[in-house]
Protein backbone atom coordinates (compact mmCIF):
# COMPACT_ATOMS: atom_id res chain seq x y z
CA UNK A 1 0.00 0.00 0.00
CA UNK A 2 1.27 3.50 -1.10
CA UNK A 3 2.79 5.60 2.20
CA UNK A 4 -0.01 8.44 0.53
CA UNK A 5 -2.58 6.48 0.78
CA UNK A 6 -2.04 5.31 4.59
CA UNK A 7 -1.87 9.27 5.41
CA UNK A 8 -4.88 9.85 3.51
CA UNK A 9 -6.83 6.98 5.49
CA UNK A 10 -5.32 8.57 8.86
CA UNK A 11 -6.67 11.94 7.57
CA UNK A 12 -9.93 10.66 7.07
CA UNK A 13 -10.35 8.53 10.09
CA UNK A 14 -9.62 11.56 12.51
CA UNK A 15 -11.27 13.91 10.29
CA UNK A 16 -14.66 11.80 10.69
CA UNK A 17 -13.76 10.98 14.60
CA UNK A 18 -13.52 14.85 15.44
CA UNK A 19 -16.69 16.16 13.15
CA UNK A 20 -18.74 12.89 14.69
CA UNK A 21 -20.93 14.99 17.32
CA UNK A 22 -22.10 17.08 14.49
CA UNK A 23 -23.14 14.57 11.89
CA UNK A 24 -24.13 11.53 14.11
CA UNK A 25 -27.61 13.70 15.00
CA UNK A 26 -28.01 14.76 11.07
CA UNK A 27 -28.19 10.63 10.24
CA UNK A 28 -30.54 10.06 12.90
CA UNK A 29 -28.06 8.99 15.25
CA UNK A 30 -26.50 10.88 18.43
CA UNK A 31 -23.30 11.24 20.46
CA UNK A 32 -23.30 8.66 22.86
CA UNK A 33 -23.04 6.52 20.01
CA UNK A 34 -19.88 7.93 18.98
CA UNK A 35 -18.46 7.79 22.52
CA UNK A 36 -19.15 3.97 22.81
CA UNK A 37 -18.08 3.44 19.26
CA UNK A 38 -14.85 5.05 19.64
CA UNK A 39 -14.40 3.48 23.51
CA UNK A 40 -14.96 -0.47 22.01
CA UNK A 41 -12.38 0.57 19.34
CA UNK A 42 -9.70 1.19 22.05
CA UNK A 43 -10.66 -1.76 23.54
CA UNK A 44 -10.64 -4.25 19.76
CA UNK A 45 -7.17 -2.04 19.34
CA UNK A 46 -5.60 -2.88 22.26
CA UNK A 47 -6.47 -6.40 22.10
CA UNK A 48 -5.22 -6.23 18.65
CA UNK A 49 -2.25 -5.20 19.74
CA UNK A 50 -1.87 -8.55 20.70
CA UNK A 51 -4.06 -10.50 18.43
CA UNK A 52 -2.78 -8.31 15.14
CA UNK A 53 0.36 -7.57 15.80
CA UNK A 54 1.86 -10.33 17.93
CA UNK A 55 -0.12 -13.40 16.76
CA UNK A 56 -1.75 -14.37 20.37
CA UNK A 57 -5.56 -14.68 20.70
CA UNK A 58 -7.04 -13.19 24.31
CA UNK A 59 -10.44 -14.17 25.08
CA UNK A 60 -10.17 -12.84 28.34
CA UNK A 61 -9.52 -9.28 27.60
CA UNK A 62 -12.77 -8.20 29.46
CA UNK A 63 -11.58 -8.54 32.64
CA UNK A 64 -8.84 -6.11 32.64
CA UNK A 65 -11.58 -3.94 30.48
CA UNK A 66 -13.91 -4.25 33.92
CA UNK A 67 -10.81 -4.41 35.90
CA UNK A 68 -10.33 -0.98 34.92
CA UNK A 69 -14.30 -0.27 34.85
CA UNK A 70 -14.44 -0.89 38.38
CA UNK A 71 -11.41 0.33 39.87
CA UNK A 72 -12.85 3.44 38.08
CA UNK A 73 -16.29 3.35 39.74
CA UNK A 74 -15.17 2.40 43.25
CA UNK A 75 -12.43 5.04 43.62
CA UNK A 76 -15.29 7.57 42.50
CA UNK A 77 -17.45 6.60 44.50
CA UNK A 78 -15.64 5.52 48.01
CA UNK A 79 -12.48 7.43 47.61
CA UNK A 80 -12.32 10.16 45.61
CA UNK A 81 -14.43 11.86 43.61
CA UNK A 82 -12.40 12.84 40.86
CA UNK A 83 -12.33 11.52 37.25
CA UNK A 84 -8.13 11.71 37.11
CA UNK A 85 -7.97 9.67 40.35
CA UNK A 86 -10.81 6.97 39.61
CA UNK A 87 -8.93 6.71 35.89
CA UNK A 88 -5.58 6.12 37.31
CA UNK A 89 -6.79 3.53 40.08
CA UNK A 90 -8.71 1.38 37.52
CA UNK A 91 -5.39 1.43 34.95
CA UNK A 92 -3.11 0.47 37.33
CA UNK A 93 -5.67 -1.99 39.08
CA UNK A 94 -6.09 -3.81 35.39
CA UNK A 95 -2.45 -3.57 34.46
CA UNK A 96 -1.73 -5.08 37.97
CA UNK A 97 -3.38 -7.76 37.40
CA UNK A 98 -2.56 -8.52 33.79
CA UNK A 99 1.15 -8.44 34.83
CA UNK A 100 0.58 -11.14 37.35
CA UNK A 101 -1.26 -13.63 35.54
CA UNK A 102 0.80 -12.78 32.65
CA UNK A 103 3.86 -14.97 33.78
CA UNK A 104 1.15 -18.03 34.50
CA UNK A 105 0.07 -18.47 30.57
CA UNK A 106 2.84 -16.64 28.58
CA UNK A 107 4.31 -19.76 27.92
CA UNK A 108 1.00 -20.94 26.19
CA UNK A 109 0.18 -21.13 22.86
CA UNK A 110 -3.20 -21.17 20.20
CA UNK A 111 -6.25 -22.24 21.88
CA UNK A 112 -4.36 -23.05 25.64
CA UNK A 113 -3.64 -19.77 25.79
CA UNK A 114 -7.04 -18.99 24.62
CA UNK A 115 -8.92 -20.98 27.03
CA UNK A 116 -6.52 -19.73 29.99
CA UNK A 117 -7.53 -16.55 29.51
CA UNK A 118 -11.22 -17.10 29.25
CA UNK A 119 -10.90 -19.26 33.02
CA UNK A 120 -8.91 -16.37 34.04
CA UNK A 121 -10.94 -13.62 33.04
CA UNK A 122 -14.10 -15.56 34.66
CA UNK A 123 -12.26 -15.81 37.99
CA UNK A 124 -12.79 -11.89 37.47
CA UNK A 125 -16.33 -12.17 36.49
CA UNK A 126 -17.40 -14.01 39.50
CA UNK A 127 -15.36 -11.79 42.30
CA UNK A 128 -17.18 -9.27 40.77
CA UNK A 129 -20.48 -11.08 40.80
CA UNK A 130 -20.01 -12.38 44.95
CA UNK A 131 -18.58 -9.94 46.30
CA UNK A 132 -21.97 -8.09 47.31
CA UNK A 133 -20.51 -6.20 49.58
CA UNK A 134 -17.87 -4.45 47.77
CA UNK A 135 -19.15 -4.63 44.04
CA UNK A 136 -23.14 -4.89 44.87
CA UNK A 137 -22.83 -8.25 42.76
CA UNK A 138 -25.26 -8.07 39.91
CA UNK A 139 -26.84 -4.97 40.47
CA UNK A 140 -23.18 -3.25 39.72
CA UNK A 141 -21.74 -0.37 41.51
CA UNK A 142 -24.14 2.47 40.76
CA UNK A 143 -25.13 5.73 42.27
CA UNK A 144 -21.91 7.76 41.73
CA UNK A 145 -21.19 9.62 38.57
CA UNK A 146 -18.13 11.12 36.72
CA UNK A 147 -16.63 14.66 37.63
CA UNK A 148 -16.06 17.46 35.37
CA UNK A 149 -12.08 17.66 34.90
CA UNK A 150 -10.92 20.86 36.39
CA UNK A 151 -7.83 21.72 34.36
CA UNK A 152 -7.12 24.67 37.26
CA UNK A 153 -7.40 27.19 34.59
CA UNK A 154 -10.53 26.05 32.96
CA UNK A 155 -13.16 22.96 33.70
CA UNK A 156 -14.48 20.85 30.95
CA UNK A 157 -18.04 19.68 31.98
CA UNK A 158 -17.73 15.99 31.16
CA UNK A 159 -20.78 15.27 32.81
CA UNK A 160 -23.51 17.12 31.50
CA UNK A 161 -21.85 18.17 28.31
CA UNK A 162 -22.18 14.97 26.18
CA UNK A 163 -20.13 16.47 23.34
CA UNK A 164 -17.59 17.72 25.51
CA UNK A 165 -17.71 13.66 26.89
CA UNK A 166 -17.30 12.68 23.44
CA UNK A 167 -14.03 14.95 22.53
CA UNK A 168 -12.53 14.05 26.20
CA UNK A 169 -12.73 10.07 24.83
CA UNK A 170 -11.57 10.85 21.65
CA UNK A 171 -8.70 12.94 23.42
CA UNK A 172 -7.72 9.80 25.67
CA UNK A 173 -8.12 7.40 22.37
CA UNK A 174 -5.39 9.43 20.05
CA UNK A 175 -2.82 9.15 22.74
CA UNK A 176 -3.36 5.19 23.43
CA UNK A 177 -3.81 4.84 19.47
CA UNK A 178 -0.62 6.78 19.58
CA UNK A 179 1.01 5.41 22.04
CA UNK A 180 0.53 2.15 20.27
CA UNK A 181 1.53 2.76 16.64
CA UNK A 182 4.77 4.38 17.87
CA UNK A 183 5.14 1.05 19.98
CA UNK A 184 4.97 -1.09 16.46
CA UNK A 185 7.09 1.06 14.53
CA UNK A 186 9.85 0.60 17.46
CA UNK A 187 12.21 -2.23 17.30
CA UNK A 188 10.50 -3.53 20.09
CA UNK A 189 7.40 -3.79 17.94
CA UNK A 190 9.00 -5.75 15.13
CA UNK A 191 10.08 -8.14 17.44
CA UNK A 192 6.38 -8.93 17.76
CA UNK A 193 5.72 -9.07 14.19
CA UNK A 194 8.51 -11.57 14.10
CA UNK A 195 6.87 -13.45 16.83
CA UNK A 196 3.71 -13.54 14.89
CA UNK A 197 5.27 -14.41 11.67
CA UNK A 198 7.02 -17.39 12.81
CA UNK A 199 8.04 -17.82 16.37
CA UNK A 200 10.73 -20.48 15.23
CA UNK A 201 12.62 -17.89 14.26
CA UNK A 202 11.78 -15.13 16.32
CA UNK A 203 13.62 -17.76 18.85
CA UNK A 204 16.50 -18.85 16.93
CA UNK A 205 17.56 -14.91 16.50
CA UNK A 206 17.85 -14.46 20.24
CA UNK A 207 14.46 -13.09 21.17
CA UNK A 208 13.29 -14.70 24.28
CA UNK A 209 9.96 -15.48 22.66
CA UNK A 210 7.75 -15.97 26.36
CA UNK A 211 8.65 -12.72 27.66
CA UNK A 212 8.14 -10.61 25.08
CA UNK A 213 5.14 -12.33 24.97
CA UNK A 214 3.61 -11.19 28.13
CA UNK A 215 5.22 -7.60 27.74
CA UNK A 216 2.76 -7.64 24.42
CA UNK A 217 0.20 -8.47 26.85
CA UNK A 218 0.82 -6.54 29.64
CA UNK A 219 0.57 -3.56 27.54
CA UNK A 220 -2.41 -4.90 25.66
CA UNK A 221 -4.48 -4.95 29.36
CA UNK A 222 -3.16 -1.57 29.64
CA UNK A 223 -4.77 -0.06 27.19
CA UNK A 224 -7.72 -2.30 27.61
CA UNK A 225 -8.24 -1.45 30.99
CA UNK A 226 -7.83 2.67 29.99
CA UNK A 227 -10.91 1.77 27.60
CA UNK A 228 -12.82 -0.01 30.24
CA UNK A 229 -12.14 3.28 32.60
CA UNK A 230 -13.75 5.43 30.44
CA UNK A 231 -16.46 2.90 29.76
CA UNK A 232 -17.21 3.02 33.30
CA UNK A 233 -17.50 6.76 32.78
CA UNK A 234 -19.82 7.09 30.04
CA UNK A 235 -21.80 4.91 31.74
CA UNK A 236 -21.71 6.00 35.55
CA UNK A 237 -22.32 2.56 35.96
CA UNK A 238 -20.74 -0.31 35.88
CA UNK A 239 -21.74 -4.38 36.63
CA UNK A 240 -20.41 -7.59 36.14
CA UNK A 241 -20.94 -7.98 32.49
CA UNK A 242 -18.51 -5.31 31.77
CA UNK A 243 -15.61 -8.09 32.39
CA UNK A 244 -17.92 -11.53 31.55
CA UNK A 245 -16.23 -13.82 28.79
CA UNK A 246 -19.20 -12.73 26.27
CA UNK A 247 -17.42 -9.25 26.63
CA UNK A 248 -14.21 -10.65 25.65
CA UNK A 249 -15.59 -12.33 22.67
CA UNK A 250 -16.90 -8.92 21.47
CA UNK A 251 -13.51 -7.46 21.60
CA UNK A 252 -12.05 -10.36 19.39
CA UNK A 253 -15.38 -10.22 17.16
CA UNK A 254 -14.68 -6.49 16.27
CA UNK A 255 -11.29 -7.08 15.70
CA UNK A 256 -11.85 -10.07 13.50
CA UNK A 257 -14.66 -7.95 11.40
CA UNK A 258 -12.76 -4.85 10.93
CA UNK A 259 -9.47 -6.33 9.74
CA UNK A 260 -6.80 -7.62 12.59
CA UNK A 261 -4.04 -7.11 9.91
CA UNK A 262 -4.66 -2.98 9.68
CA UNK A 263 -4.10 -0.62 12.13
CA UNK A 264 -7.89 1.08 12.10
CA UNK A 265 -9.44 -2.60 11.12
CA UNK A 266 -10.98 -2.67 14.72
CA UNK A 267 -12.51 1.02 14.70
CA UNK A 268 -14.37 -0.25 11.74
CA UNK A 269 -15.35 -3.43 13.66
CA UNK A 270 -16.35 -1.87 16.29
CA UNK A 271 -18.07 0.72 14.48
CA UNK A 272 -19.91 -1.71 12.69
CA UNK A 273 -21.09 -3.86 15.19
CA UNK A 274 -22.19 -1.43 17.57
CA UNK A 275 -24.23 0.49 14.53
CA UNK A 276 -26.08 -3.02 13.74
CA UNK A 277 -26.52 -3.96 17.22
CA UNK A 278 -28.38 -0.09 17.97
CA UNK A 279 -30.24 -0.51 14.86
CA UNK A 280 -31.54 -4.21 14.82
CA UNK A 281 -32.03 -4.44 18.71
CA UNK A 282 -34.40 -1.66 17.86
CA UNK A 283 -36.24 -4.32 15.53
CA UNK A 284 -35.46 -7.59 17.52
CA UNK A 285 -34.29 -8.98 21.08
CA UNK A 286 -31.93 -11.88 18.67
CA UNK A 287 -30.06 -8.63 17.21
CA UNK A 288 -26.84 -11.04 18.05
CA UNK A 289 -28.17 -13.57 15.44
CA UNK A 290 -27.44 -11.03 12.75
CA UNK A 291 -24.27 -9.72 14.00
CA UNK A 292 -23.31 -13.40 13.86
CA UNK A 293 -24.17 -14.31 10.44
CA UNK A 294 -22.22 -10.90 9.44
CA UNK A 295 -19.73 -12.00 11.32
CA UNK A 296 -19.74 -15.53 9.66
CA UNK A 297 -20.07 -13.96 6.10
CA UNK A 298 -16.48 -11.74 6.79
CA UNK A 299 -14.64 -14.54 7.92
CA UNK A 300 -15.48 -17.27 5.20
CA UNK A 301 -15.12 -14.72 2.03
CA UNK A 302 -13.00 -12.20 3.68
CA UNK A 303 -10.79 -13.57 5.79
CA UNK A 304 -9.19 -10.46 6.51
CA UNK A 305 -11.95 -7.89 7.64
CA UNK A 306 -13.44 -5.56 6.25
CA UNK A 307 -10.50 -2.92 5.63
CA UNK A 308 -8.34 -5.93 4.07
CA UNK A 309 -11.18 -5.85 1.60
CA UNK A 310 -11.11 -2.19 1.11
CA UNK A 311 -7.46 -2.48 0.96
CA UNK A 312 -6.92 -5.25 -1.63
CA UNK A 313 -9.30 -3.16 -3.47
CA UNK A 314 -7.08 -0.25 -3.46
CA UNK A 315 -3.63 -2.25 -4.38
CA UNK A 316 -5.07 -4.26 -7.10
CA UNK B 1 41.02 -24.53 22.13
CA UNK B 2 38.39 -25.26 19.92
CA UNK B 3 35.59 -23.34 19.07
CA UNK B 4 32.85 -26.08 19.85
CA UNK B 5 33.35 -29.31 21.94
CA UNK B 6 30.61 -32.02 21.95
CA UNK B 7 31.06 -34.46 24.22
CA UNK B 8 29.44 -37.83 24.17
CA UNK B 9 26.06 -36.66 23.94
CA UNK B 10 23.03 -38.75 23.76
CA UNK B 11 19.53 -38.00 23.02
CA UNK B 12 16.57 -40.44 24.12
CA UNK B 13 13.28 -40.41 22.86
CA UNK B 14 11.38 -42.89 25.07
CA UNK B 15 13.20 -46.15 23.58
CA UNK B 16 14.57 -44.85 20.60
CA UNK B 17 17.90 -43.61 20.69
CA UNK B 18 18.56 -40.92 18.00
CA UNK B 19 21.89 -40.01 19.24
CA UNK B 20 23.94 -42.39 20.63
CA UNK B 21 27.85 -40.79 22.82
CA UNK B 22 28.38 -38.56 19.77
CA UNK B 23 31.62 -36.44 20.07
CA UNK B 24 33.10 -34.11 17.48
CA UNK B 25 35.45 -30.99 17.83
CA UNK B 26 35.02 -27.88 15.60
CA UNK B 27 38.33 -25.31 15.14
CA UNK B 28 37.48 -21.73 14.42
CA UNK B 29 37.09 -21.12 10.86
CA UNK B 30 36.49 -24.61 9.84
CA UNK B 31 33.74 -25.87 8.02
CA UNK B 32 32.60 -29.24 8.89
CA UNK B 33 30.13 -31.20 7.23
CA UNK B 34 28.27 -33.97 8.77
CA UNK B 35 26.18 -36.39 6.81
CA UNK B 36 24.54 -40.03 6.95
CA UNK B 37 21.92 -41.88 6.05
CA UNK B 38 18.51 -40.83 6.71
CA UNK B 39 17.42 -41.50 10.32
CA UNK B 40 20.88 -41.24 11.19
CA UNK B 41 20.23 -38.26 13.79
CA UNK B 42 22.16 -35.67 12.11
CA UNK B 43 19.07 -33.29 12.64
CA UNK B 44 18.85 -34.19 15.88
CA UNK B 45 22.55 -33.61 16.83
CA UNK B 46 22.23 -30.24 15.10
CA UNK B 47 19.22 -29.42 17.40
CA UNK B 48 21.22 -30.50 20.58
CA UNK B 49 23.99 -28.12 19.62
CA UNK B 50 21.24 -25.59 18.49
CA UNK B 51 19.64 -26.03 21.85
CA UNK B 52 16.27 -26.53 20.24
CA UNK B 53 16.72 -30.21 22.30
CA UNK B 54 18.51 -30.44 25.22
CA UNK B 55 20.75 -33.68 25.57
CA UNK B 56 19.74 -36.37 27.46
CA UNK B 57 23.61 -37.16 28.58
CA UNK B 58 26.78 -35.74 27.72
CA UNK B 59 28.53 -32.06 27.67
CA UNK B 60 28.63 -29.10 25.20
CA UNK B 61 31.26 -26.71 25.26
CA UNK B 62 31.16 -23.68 23.20
CA UNK B 63 34.08 -21.02 23.49
CA UNK B 64 35.31 -22.56 26.56
CA UNK B 65 31.69 -22.66 28.41
CA UNK B 66 29.81 -24.91 29.03
CA UNK B 67 25.62 -24.45 26.87
CA UNK B 68 24.55 -28.04 27.39
CA UNK B 69 21.51 -27.11 29.39
CA UNK B 70 21.18 -23.17 28.18
CA UNK B 71 17.89 -22.01 26.29
CA UNK B 72 18.38 -21.36 22.45
CA UNK B 73 18.02 -17.25 22.86
CA UNK B 74 21.01 -17.33 25.21
CA UNK B 75 23.03 -19.95 22.77
CA UNK B 76 21.83 -17.20 20.03
CA UNK B 77 23.73 -14.74 22.26
CA UNK B 78 26.92 -16.29 22.71
CA UNK B 79 27.07 -16.88 18.79
CA UNK B 80 25.40 -20.06 17.56
CA UNK B 81 23.19 -19.21 14.94
CA UNK B 82 21.55 -21.69 12.70
CA UNK B 83 18.89 -22.46 9.77
CA UNK B 84 16.59 -24.95 9.43
CA UNK B 85 15.49 -27.69 7.05
CA UNK B 86 12.52 -26.31 6.37
CA UNK B 87 13.24 -22.71 5.79
CA UNK B 88 11.85 -20.72 8.53
CA UNK B 89 11.40 -17.29 7.53
CA UNK B 90 9.16 -14.15 8.04
CA UNK B 91 6.57 -15.01 5.47
CA UNK B 92 4.65 -11.86 5.23
CA UNK B 93 7.34 -8.92 5.83
CA UNK B 94 9.70 -8.31 2.89
CA UNK B 95 13.35 -9.57 3.04
CA UNK B 96 14.35 -6.14 4.06
CA UNK B 97 11.95 -6.33 7.26
CA UNK B 98 13.83 -9.80 7.99
CA UNK B 99 16.99 -8.45 7.59
CA UNK B 100 16.47 -5.30 9.67
CA UNK B 101 14.79 -7.10 12.42
CA UNK B 102 17.51 -9.67 12.70
CA UNK B 103 20.30 -6.82 12.94
CA UNK B 104 18.02 -5.01 15.39
CA UNK B 105 17.91 -8.26 17.56
CA UNK B 106 21.63 -8.33 16.99
CA UNK B 107 22.79 -4.91 17.99
CA UNK B 108 20.83 -5.62 21.34
CA UNK B 109 17.76 -3.07 20.33
CA UNK B 110 14.93 -5.62 20.72
CA UNK B 111 13.61 -3.79 23.95
CA UNK B 112 14.17 -0.78 22.81
CA UNK B 113 10.49 1.08 22.40
CA UNK B 114 11.40 4.07 20.65
CA UNK B 115 12.42 4.55 16.75
CA UNK B 116 16.16 6.12 17.33
CA UNK B 117 17.46 8.21 13.55
CA UNK B 118 21.13 7.04 14.81
CA UNK B 119 20.41 3.42 15.38
CA UNK B 120 18.15 2.89 12.56
CA UNK B 121 20.18 4.69 10.07
CA UNK B 122 22.89 2.16 11.31
CA UNK B 123 20.95 -0.91 11.36
CA UNK B 124 19.59 0.24 7.28
CA UNK B 125 23.31 0.32 6.53
CA UNK B 126 24.12 -2.96 7.54
CA UNK B 127 20.51 -4.60 5.91
CA UNK B 128 22.06 -3.21 2.57
CA UNK B 129 25.44 -4.69 3.32
CA UNK B 130 23.61 -7.72 4.08
CA UNK B 131 21.00 -7.53 1.06
CA UNK B 132 24.24 -6.81 -1.22
CA UNK B 133 26.36 -9.88 0.10
CA UNK B 134 23.70 -12.28 -0.83
CA UNK B 135 22.58 -10.51 -4.29
CA UNK B 136 18.81 -10.33 -2.52
CA UNK B 137 19.03 -6.61 -3.32
CA UNK B 138 16.77 -6.38 -6.11
CA UNK B 139 14.17 -8.36 -4.42
CA UNK B 140 14.69 -6.64 -0.80
CA UNK B 141 10.89 -5.12 -1.28
CA UNK B 142 9.12 -8.09 -1.85
CA UNK B 143 7.29 -10.39 0.64
CA UNK B 144 9.43 -13.31 1.62
CA UNK B 145 6.44 -15.93 0.99
CA UNK B 146 5.99 -14.44 -2.27
CA UNK B 147 10.11 -15.20 -3.42
CA UNK B 148 11.37 -18.45 -4.74
CA UNK B 149 12.96 -21.17 -2.21
CA UNK B 150 16.18 -20.26 -3.10
CA UNK B 151 16.15 -16.93 -1.92
CA UNK B 152 14.05 -17.25 0.74
CA UNK B 153 16.79 -19.91 1.67
CA UNK B 154 19.47 -17.11 0.73
CA UNK B 155 17.21 -14.91 3.16
CA UNK B 156 17.36 -16.84 6.22
CA UNK B 157 20.72 -17.58 5.77
CA UNK B 158 21.17 -14.12 5.63
CA UNK B 159 19.52 -13.28 8.66
CA UNK B 160 21.43 -15.69 10.70
CA UNK B 161 24.33 -13.85 9.53
CA UNK B 162 23.05 -10.89 10.78
CA UNK B 163 23.48 -12.02 14.24
CA UNK B 164 27.04 -11.85 13.45
CA UNK B 165 27.64 -15.60 14.72
CA UNK B 166 30.92 -17.21 15.71
CA UNK B 167 29.19 -20.31 14.81
CA UNK B 168 26.82 -20.98 11.75
CA UNK B 169 24.53 -23.83 11.84
CA UNK B 170 22.92 -24.94 8.35
CA UNK B 171 20.48 -28.07 7.91
CA UNK B 172 20.64 -29.06 4.70
CA UNK B 173 20.86 -25.74 2.80
CA UNK B 174 20.17 -26.92 -0.40
CA UNK B 175 17.46 -29.42 0.48
CA UNK B 176 14.28 -29.17 -2.18
CA UNK B 177 16.60 -27.07 -4.50
CA UNK B 178 17.24 -27.72 -8.49
CA UNK B 179 20.97 -26.92 -9.97
CA UNK B 180 20.94 -23.74 -10.51
CA UNK B 181 19.85 -22.86 -6.68
CA UNK B 182 21.94 -25.28 -5.41
CA UNK B 183 24.89 -23.77 -7.14
CA UNK B 184 24.05 -20.49 -6.10
CA UNK B 185 23.31 -21.23 -2.58
CA UNK B 186 27.08 -23.34 -2.57
CA UNK B 187 28.10 -20.17 -3.51
CA UNK B 188 26.97 -18.14 -1.01
CA UNK B 189 28.60 -20.45 2.10
CA UNK B 190 31.67 -20.79 0.22
CA UNK B 191 31.68 -16.66 0.13
CA UNK B 192 30.85 -16.43 4.07
CA UNK B 193 33.14 -18.88 4.67
CA UNK B 194 36.03 -17.90 2.60
CA UNK B 195 35.22 -13.75 3.68
CA UNK B 196 33.77 -13.51 6.73
CA UNK B 197 36.22 -16.25 8.31
CA UNK B 198 32.93 -18.11 9.79
CA UNK B 199 32.87 -21.25 11.43
CA UNK B 200 30.07 -23.17 9.81
CA UNK B 201 28.74 -26.73 10.13
CA UNK B 202 26.44 -28.50 8.31
CA UNK B 203 24.17 -31.13 7.63
CA UNK B 204 24.25 -32.22 3.38
CA UNK B 205 22.70 -34.68 1.12
CA UNK B 206 24.01 -33.68 -1.68
CA UNK B 207 27.26 -34.96 -2.13
CA UNK B 208 28.85 -32.61 -4.63
CA UNK B 209 28.07 -29.76 -2.40
CA UNK B 210 29.74 -31.47 0.65
CA UNK B 211 32.67 -32.56 -1.41
CA UNK B 212 32.76 -28.59 -2.96
CA UNK B 213 32.82 -27.05 0.76
CA UNK B 214 33.85 -28.93 3.40
CA UNK B 215 37.22 -28.94 5.23
CA UNK B 216 36.31 -32.26 7.04
CA UNK B 217 33.70 -34.65 7.16
CA UNK B 218 31.78 -36.44 9.68
CA UNK B 219 29.38 -39.41 9.23
CA UNK B 220 26.81 -40.89 11.31
CA UNK B 221 24.74 -43.88 10.92
CA UNK B 222 21.79 -45.26 13.38
CA UNK B 223 22.73 -42.31 15.57
CA UNK B 224 26.25 -43.20 16.11
CA UNK B 225 29.46 -41.87 15.44
CA UNK B 226 30.48 -43.81 12.15
CA UNK B 227 33.93 -42.10 10.82
CA UNK B 228 35.68 -38.46 10.67
CA UNK B 229 38.11 -37.10 7.86
CA UNK B 230 38.88 -35.05 5.15
CA UNK B 231 36.46 -35.25 2.11
CA UNK B 232 39.30 -38.16 0.43
CA UNK B 233 39.42 -39.95 3.75
CA UNK B 234 35.63 -40.33 3.81
CA UNK B 235 35.28 -40.85 0.05
CA UNK B 236 37.86 -43.71 0.80
CA UNK B 237 36.27 -45.16 3.79
CA UNK B 238 34.73 -48.65 3.31
CA UNK B 239 32.44 -48.29 6.59
CA UNK B 240 30.83 -45.33 4.94
CA UNK B 241 30.37 -46.89 1.61
CA UNK B 242 28.84 -50.13 3.44
CA UNK B 243 26.16 -47.68 5.25
CA UNK B 244 25.43 -45.39 2.01
CA UNK B 245 25.00 -48.66 -0.33
CA UNK B 246 23.33 -50.72 2.44
CA UNK B 247 26.17 -53.40 1.83
CA UNK B 248 27.94 -55.42 5.32
CA UNK B 249 31.16 -53.77 6.56
CA UNK B 250 33.48 -56.43 5.36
Amino acid sequence: MPKFDKRAGNVLVWALLLSAPFWLPMIGSYVELGSRVVIYALAAMALNFLLGYTGVLSFGHAAYFGLGAYGTALTIKYLEPSTPVGMLAGIVLGTVAAALIGPMIARLRGVYFAMCTIAFGQVFYFIAFQWFSLTGGDDGVSAWHRVPLNFGFATLDILNNNKAFYYFVVAVFAVCVAAMAFLLRSPFGRTLLAIRENERRARFLGIPVDWHIWMSWVISCFFVSIAGTLFALMNDFVDPRALRWDQSGNFVIMAVLGGMRSFWGPLIGSAIFLVLQDYISSETENWMSFIGLFFVLVVLFFPRGVLGIIRRKAAS
Amino acid sequence: MSLLQVEKVSKHFGSLVAVNDVSMTVERGELRAVIGPNGAGKTTFFNLISGFLTPSSGRITFDGEDVTNLLPARRVWRGIARTFQITEVFPELTIRENLRIAVEVASGYRLRMWQSRDADGEVKARVVDLLEMSGLTEKADRLVGELAHGDQRANEIMMALALKPRLLLLDEPTAGMGDQETYDITQLIRKLHREQKLTIVLIEHDMRVVFHLADRIMVLDQGKFLAEGTPQDIAANEAVQAAYLGKVAA
